[in-house]
């Protein structure tokens, strides 16, 4: 079935699905954004308890998917991987910091003799909502304005400062794509929270929650998609050179039609989303938002990869650029993986319905109140 | 290329990934053998509709639930490390070591987070059948993903199914089911999670012992006692056999790390196994081919030899013989492997500069030797001891020394891990004999059921509790066995450990090394102090209506 495909083919193939979990991890990261909302939606013990619950029987997907997305990185593009995390080393580390912190304090929060205390591992909440999202956002911009590296003859990698990747943070395209992030993950997190929870205050707080968050999300995704379309990019010659182009996303838009017309409905899902429930609050707005993220972020890494262009340009070397076919791994282990991806499907068909299943009965205080099983 | 770095940058980058990595060990074991013990318990409330049994799966799911998520977090940095401290290993071998990566999260986290779910919020929302087959999933998919990165970790020790490609500089795939299958993997697999289930049966024995050293839950630690006795009885046993196999592998894929493992300087035949005891110094018998190495103990005549080769007079090489070579038994020198390893490093030189200047006939001429498999025998299979070459030929007989793991750490661990072992087997054997007999004095107990025998002995009782560190030890041992013991390869003959190191400036790892032992160290202890906490709490202990329970 693989077999007979080329290389060129699976490396696009490989693409497409790290930049499918890529597009998930940022859907589910409204469980980081929800992490942010507790101080502004909740005003009780119980409102944040039932705030957490909810958000809290979620969390573990958002982090295997990170650890999907690292672990199929470095099959599928082992260059990336040893370039981009080697690289970027600060950047990487205080992702997965939070993430560390995250781990443990849905479960460690309320039991007794948590050596930290409540209020400890509810800041750490907090923290991994605010600086996963930032930097995951921030990391992925890069693929678009490049980085500081090159890449020697034997293929080793060499970062060109000792910042190791925070660097990127200072770079006004990459700060607004992270913040766009950061926003889009707490507007979703509150349209799940208005999918799962049934609490007359909470819900009546997402309203303004929603507009407020809303609107800065619209500024900053606008202004970051200006710069994107309108900017400089990076583009790979027959020969293998990179130089950069003027308009090149935009360009790369043009030529590929079907990524801008599911990229354009995307957009218009999430936005649906959001205006259906700020006009009345809407239970499945969750999903519209939700597939339009995927599918606009999807979009988004299609066209950092495809059509002649690197998806990891470097600044300091451009022809150290890796791009999908310079980075990838052999075709035999393409192929093999290619296989393992026909897990995908049933992980995401499975997922989806425990997720109905659990969700089924809506959190309500006196469920919070009694259950045994609470975070 | 491939230059050894400074060293304090590998020595941080090693100990980095030891804490990382001995800190999740912390967690690992128990997860994947308690997820089998609660799936069994669960099975018996299945089976009889017992509520009894549904508060003991309840009481140990708490349990896992800590365990699982202090796990979940410090195997997230182990995943992303390859990358962020060994890029040129990442790009070396990634082609083939990042595969069972994925496939651990695709396959084996996937199944685990999809079925915890269910496991933890689904007891009133599926039904009993399909929770019960939830929970066997978690069990399943928590031990699929030991697996994977177990089966990536054998092939740093036993690289096969793949071949050097010159053109990338690195190695790649040519044969998945070989990388899946090898030995190495196979003994690997199955020796560390039949040893993890011990573990867990002994966390869960000791737990129990506890209880009935205060007297607390009686039916239901007897009830767990029995399963994981049981459980950890045919685990132990069989993790002695996996660990006999293990050990012959590495006797044939790793023979300096087996000398280690037995502080053995001199081949010999009818080769004794040291059995219990302490050994001389290590650095003078180095120094001195021909000093013997003193041992004060207890020494097994001929069964060294027996358990390597099922032949008790047969010949086990030493640490000297592999190190200054033995021509009657054919085995090279470090120096003669050097001078190999340093060719085909030179070819790939070549082969380089051949084709940056296009010169074509000498690209096919040296390209043809990396397809040759009687050249990659030779010469490549010894592509990582080039790093210890030296124009200066005393200077690479002493570089030869570095391929000489820590003898003394790689013996003691070992040993203590063996007869912690055969200790277990001993503890398993009499719990199930004293939970066998009955105690027909004993009133004070509220049902015949509970008056065993092995209440009346406390001091075992407390000895059963203390073996709860034992064991952690024994199996963090294992693996300090395992690693240390393959020093100074990352990948067996292919590549140094100081050759594998992300190029960054030493702060940034030594920063993030202590950030790393001062979050987990808090984080171990709020695990503990929950986990202790959680336990002296206990089961819920309210009056069982077991009428109605079979109807949901």
């Amino acid at each position: 079935m693989f077999g007979s495909m080329s290389y060129i083919a699976l490396q696009q193939y490989w693409w497409f699905i790290v930049s499918l979990l890529g597009a998930l991890l940022v859907f589910l990261m409204f469980v980081q954004g929800g992490q942010t909302l507790i101080r502004t939606l909740a005003k009780t013990e119980t409102e944040k308890s039932m705030l957490i619950n909810s958000i809290g029987r979620k969390w573990k997907f958002t982090f295997t998917t990170l650890v999907t997305f690292g672990g199929a990185a470095f099959a599928s593009f082992p260059l990336f991987y040893s370039t981009s995390f080697g690289g970027a080393y600060w950047v990487w580390m205080i992702i997965l910091f939070s993430f560390v912190i995250q781990a443990v304090s849905y479960e460690y929060r309320t039991k007794t003799g948590n050596f930290l205390g409540q209020k400890t591992y509810e800041v750490m909440l907090f923290i991994n909502g605010l600086i996963a999202t930032i930097f995951i956002g921030t990391a992925v911009a890069t693929f678009f304005t490049g980085s500081d590296f090159t890449i020697s003859d034997i293929n080793q990698s060499y970062w060109g400062n000792s910042f190791h990747g925070i660097e990127a943070a200072f770079n006004i395209k990459n700060l607004c794509l992270g913040i766009t992030i950061f926003f889009l993950s707490r507007i979703l997190a509150i349209l799940y929270f208005i999918n799962t929870i049934n609490h007359d205050k909470i819900l009546a707080r997402t309203k303004k929650a929603l507009i407020i968050n809303g609107s800065i999300f619209l500024v900053f995704f606008l202004v970051f998609m200006a710069m994107l379309l309108f900017g400089p990019g990076f583009n790979v010659d027959a020969l293998g050179s990179v130089s950069i182009e003027k308009y090149k996303y935009f360009y790369n838009f043009m030529a590929m039609p079907s990524i801008t017309i599911f990229f354009l409905l995307g957009v218009v899902l999430v936005l649906y989303g959001i205006i259906s429930s700020i006009i009345k609050l809407d239970t499945t707005s969750i999903w519209y938002s939700g597939i339009g993220t995927i599918l606009v972020v999807l979009m988004l890494f299609l066209v950092a990869g495809y059509n002649n262009t690197p998806f990891y340009p470097s600044l300091s070397d451009p022809n150290s650029s890796l791009t999908i076919y310079n980075a990838s791994s052999s075709k035999f282990t393409l192929i093999v993986m290619a296989y393992v991806s026909l897990l995908i499907p049933f992980v995401l068909a499975a997922s989806f319905y425990t997720w109905k299943v659990i969700n089924k009965k809506k959190i309500t205080s006196e469920e919070i109140e009694k259950e045994e099983t609470t975070y | 290329m491939f230059e050894s770095f400074n060293l304090s940058l590998v020595d941080w980058s090693r100990v980095q990934f030891a804490l990382t990595a001995m800190y999740h060990w912390l967690f690992v074991p128990l997860t994947l053998g308690l997820s089998v013990i609660i799936a069994i318990i669960e099975t018996k409330y299945y089976k009889t509709g017992d509520e009894t049994w549904k508060k003991l799966t309840k009481f140990w799911m708490k349990i896992f639930g800590v365990n699982f998520a202090i796990g979940v977090a410090t195997g997230l940095i182990l995943e992303f490390e390859f990358g962020t401290n060994w890029s040129n290993y990442s790009w070396f071998v990634g082609d083939i070591f990042g595969a069972p990566l994925a496939i651990e999260g695709i396959m084996a986290f996937f199944m685990e987070t999809i079925f915890i779910a269910i496991m933890y919020f689904g007891w009133d929302k599926v039904s009993r059948r399909f929770h019960l087959l939830s929970t066997w999933l978690v069990a399943l998919g928590a031990n699929l993903s030991a697996l994977w990165i177990l089966v990536a970790n054998a092939w740093m020790q036993n690289p096969v199914g793949m071949k050097f490609n010159p053109d990338t500089v690195r190695n790649e795939m040519i044969n998945f089911w070989d990388v899946l299958f090898s030995p190495t993997a196979v003994g690997k697999f199955t020796h560390t999670v039949l040893s993890s289930f011990t573990l867990s049966a002994i966390f869960v024995v000791g737990v129990c012992a506890w209880y009935l050293i205060k007297n607390r839950h009686v039916t239901q630690s007897k009830r767990s006692m029995k399963i994981a006795s049981i459980f950890g009885l045919i685990s132990m046993i069989l993790t002695i056999y996996t660990g006999d196999i293990s050990a012959r592998d590495v006797s044939k894929t790793q023979p300096m790390k087996f000398a280690a493992m037995e502080a053995h300087f001199h081949g010999s035949s009818s080769v004794p196994l040291k059995a219990v005891g302490i050994i001389g110094n290590v650095k003078e018998s180095l120094k001195d081919k021909d000093k013997e190495l003193n041992f004060y103990g207890i020494q097994l005549p001929g069964v060294l030899s027996y358990l390597t080769n099922y032949h008790f007079d047969s010949y086990v090489p030493g640490i000297n013989d592999l190190l200054y070579g033995n021509n009657e038994r054919g085995l090279l020198s470090v120096n003669e492997k050097i001078e190999r390893g340093y060719l085909a490093k030179t070819n790939l030189l070549e082969y380089k500069k051949a084709v940056s200047n296009g010169d074509l006939d000498k690209i096919e001429l040296l390209k043809a030797d990396f397809e040759n498999p009687a050249w990659i025998n030779k010469y490549f299979n010894y592509f990582g001891y080039s790093s210890y070459y030296s124009e200066n030929k005393i200077q690479q007989s002493k570089n030869a020394m570095k391929v000489v793991p820590p003898v003394s750490l790689t013996f003691y661990t070992f040993h203590i891990m063996v007869l912690l072992g055969m200790w277990f087997i001993l503890l398993f054997i009499l719990i199930l004999i004293l939970l066998k007999k009955k105690d027909n004095k004993q009133n004070e107990s509220n049902t015949k059921e509970d008056s065993i025998q092995l209440r009346k002995y406390r001091w075992f009782l407390w000895a059963v509790l203390f073996t709860i560190p034992l064991s952690y030890i024994a199996s963090e041992s294992g693996w300090i066995v395992c690693e240390v013991g393959r020093q100074p390869w990352i990948i067996q003959d292919l590549m140094t450990t100081s050759q594998a190191v992300t190029h960054i400036e030493t702060y940034p790892v030594m920063l993030t090394c202590c950030l790393f032992a001062l979050i987990f160290t808090a984080l171990l202890i709020a695990d503990i102090k929950i986990i202790v906490k959680q336990i002296k709490i206990g089961m819920d202990d309210t009056p069982i209506d077991n009428k109605n329970n079979l109807k949901n």
